[in-house]
């Protein structure tokens, strides 16, 4: 209680040489705290996004299906099997047919992925319900992605020529028509990709009835569906916590400079101390202080520094952090380089264990640091201290 | 019946080894002080006054001999058992005074009081009037660096009594004072020692400290080279 009391009055007591330390490391805290809730932020956008546009509660899908391998398409399609007919048809569920085409914008050609939706669906968060436009006569009714758009040069309205091979591998081709140009930050549902009614897909390729995968609603359990193979929201967004991982080393290096530019300071004070206050360690030991109570004070001191930074921090970083959670934070324009879906604006996310878990490692580390440098003093003699010499 | 002294010095050596030399700096002490002296240690630079102080205050050990400080034996104590000794029986006042430069002057001789554990209301009355006793009370919310020398010293002193302690143990207390200074400090030691038994021993080669002093012990290289008594009466200068 006494080592933690004088501990506080020695702390207080340096005036601006404390406030100093504190404020280097409180902006450690801060700043260590921002770029970390950042990366929460990302990774949370990019799933619920995902989650949103694409995954929904998981898919459920030809075992011949491959999304990495369009050589599997012209044999991944079959007949909706029963119970996920029926929970398409209470709206719990969405089917979708996938098929090879290319399209010819203003005489050029582009090798896209044809699929085929209800337009009356609500699982996925797209604008599906333009697809129902009576507008463009016999054309395809088409949506596109802005990605799409600006890849090929389409925009709402124009019109171009649509390639497919039907189930028997014959080629034909029609007009289609561009409805609607939809925003999305997750790009594996825009870029490369044409979406039509299911129903006309599935005249044009004559399969009807079938679908290639079917999209579950979120909270729906996946049935039995035979030999259709359900992928799990899990086993979607494998791939990109792999990708937000790797983009975490890169925000752990930041992170770790921080810390180590606090420690520094931390470091630094502690060993200025051990040679600047060595007649106050030799007047300590002449009052009654071991060399073990010594250290301990002197830790303590440094442990008080990091808490006081914790204190400071919050005054200023929960207001700051708490406004750019809320207005977000601008992304630059070439975001889709990233590699995954973030919007304009990133919404970090600071959650309580990464506040906590923060705190609680620049704490330890503090202490560390705080005492790294004092187990000099297990050497000093109080003789040596007292005439300002170091053993 | 005879008081058993205060301390004990048998046959005590102090030798630093540096490289192949061997400096002598306590070459076989002798010395018995009795409880309430008010002693000091003179001699040159380099006599061995410090070197004896600082054994005296268990902060450094004897090579041989041996030394007994209010009954234990400063040879054979632990880190732990020499600084518990300190802090319940003895108190130092330095030449460079050293006052914790953060605390005030209450805080500072505050200080000893709270290592020994004693409640607040106990604290405040026993600094108070250790404060009284050096004539600070008024500076009691000061800071060190707002004090002059002799102040600066008046309250080391103040912090070396105010837990009263058996021994105080004084380095060149008026070294860096002025002579008015150095009477007030003397005069308050004095008056310490006279009103509570205290007994306080001095390493000094001040003229001004050796007229206040009942005893003095002249050291030449590390040897007691004489040990004389002023008058039964101590008649101050």
């Amino acid at each position: 209680m006494t080592l933690l009391k004088l501990a506080i009055r020695n702390t207080l007591g340096a005036g601006l040489r404390t406030w100093l330390n504190v404020f280097v490391l409180s902006l450690s805290f801060v700043l260590i705290i921002f770029t970390q809730g950042l990366i929460q932020g990302m990774n949370k956008q990019a799933q619920e996004a995902m989650i949103a546009s694409e995954v929904g509660g998981g898919h459920v899908q030809h075992p011949a299906y491959d999304p990495y391998d369009p050589l599997t398409l012209p044999d991944a399609h079959g007949p909706v099997p029963a119970p996920l007919a029926a929970l398409a048809s209470s709206g719990k569920a969405v089917p979708v047919l996938v098929a090879q085409g290319t399209i010819y914008p203003e005489g050029r050609l582009f090798t896209v992925q044809v699929k085929g939706i209800e337009p009356g669906q609500a699982v996925l968060n797209l604008p599906t319900s333009f697809l129902a436009a009576p507008s463009v006569g016999d054309a395809i009714p088409v949506l596109i992605g802005t990605r799409m758009a600006k890849t090929t040069g389409l925009k709402k309205g124009d019109t171009f020529s649509l390639q497919w091979r039907d189930a028997h591998g014959t080629f034909d081709a029609l007009d289609a028509a561009v409805v609607e140009v939809f925003s999305t930050s997750v790009q594996s549902v825009d870029s490369g990709q044409v979406w039509v009614p299911l129903a006309r897909l599935r005249e044009m390729t004559g399969l009807a009835g079938e679908a290639t995968f079917v999209v579950l609603a979120p909270g729906t359990p996946a049935p039995n569906a035979g030999n259709w193979v359900f992928r799990s929201r899990d086993d979607f967004l494998a791939d990109l916590r792999a990708l937000v991982k790797t983009k975490t080393v890169g925000s752990t290096m930041v992170y770790m400079i921080f810390l180590a530019l606090a420690m520094l300071a931390i470091f630094d004070t502690q060993v200025l101390s051990i040679f600047r206050r060595r007649r106050e360690m030799g007047t300590l030991m002449a009052l009654g202080f071991t060399r073990g109570r010594v250290i301990r004070l002197f830790t303590l001191e440094g442990l008080f520094n990091g808490i006081l930074a914790a204190l400071v921090a919050a005054v200023y970083g929960i207001p700051l952090l708490s406004w750019i959670a809320r207005t977000g934070w601008a992304m630059p324009g070439d975001v889709d380089t990233y590699g995954f879906a973030i919007g304009e604006r990133l919404f970090p996310a600071f959650s309580l264990g990464l506040v906590a878990g923060t705190t609680i490692l620049v704490l330890l580390t503090t202490t560390v640091v705080a005492f790294l440098p004092t187990r000099r003093i297990a050497r000093l003699k109080p003789t040596d201290a007292l005439r300002g010499r170091t053993s | 019946m005879t008081e058993t002294p205060l301390i004990v010095t048998k046959d005590l050596k102090k030798i630093y080894s540096m490289g192949p030399y061997r400096l002598e700096a306590l070459a076989g002490i002798n010395l018995t002080f009795a409880r309430g002296e008010f002693a000091g240690l003179v001699g040159p630079s380099g006599s061995g006054k410090t070197t004896l102080l600082n054994i005296l205050g268990t902060l450094d050990v004897p090579t041989e001999g041996s030394v007994i400080v209010m009954g234990r034996a400063v040879e054979s104590l632990s880190h732990k058992e020499a600084a518990r000794l300190r802090n319940r029986h003895i108190g130092f006042i330095f030449q460079t005074f050293n006052l914790f430069p953060v605390y005030s002057v209450y805080e500072n001789v505050e200080f000893p009081l709270l290592l020994l554990g004693d409640p607040p209301a106990e604290r405040r009355r026993k600094v108070m009037a250790a404060l009284d006793w050096v004539r600070l009370a008024d500076r009691a919310k000061s800071r060190p660096a707002e004090l002059s020398g002799g102040e600066s010293q008046r309250v080391a002193i103040a912090r070396a009594v105010v837990k009263r302690p058996d021994l105080v143990l004084a380095d060149e207390p008026t070294a860096n004072l002025d002579a008015g200074n150095s009477h007030t400090i003397l005069q308050t030691m004095d008056d310490l020692n006279r009103e509570l038994g205290t007994t306080f021993l001095f390493a000094t080669h001040d003229a001004k400290v050796m007229q206040y002093l009942r005893r003095k012990i002249t050291l030449v290289d590390g040897r007691v080279a004489s040990d004389e008594t002023a008058a039964a009466s101590g008649a101050r200068p």
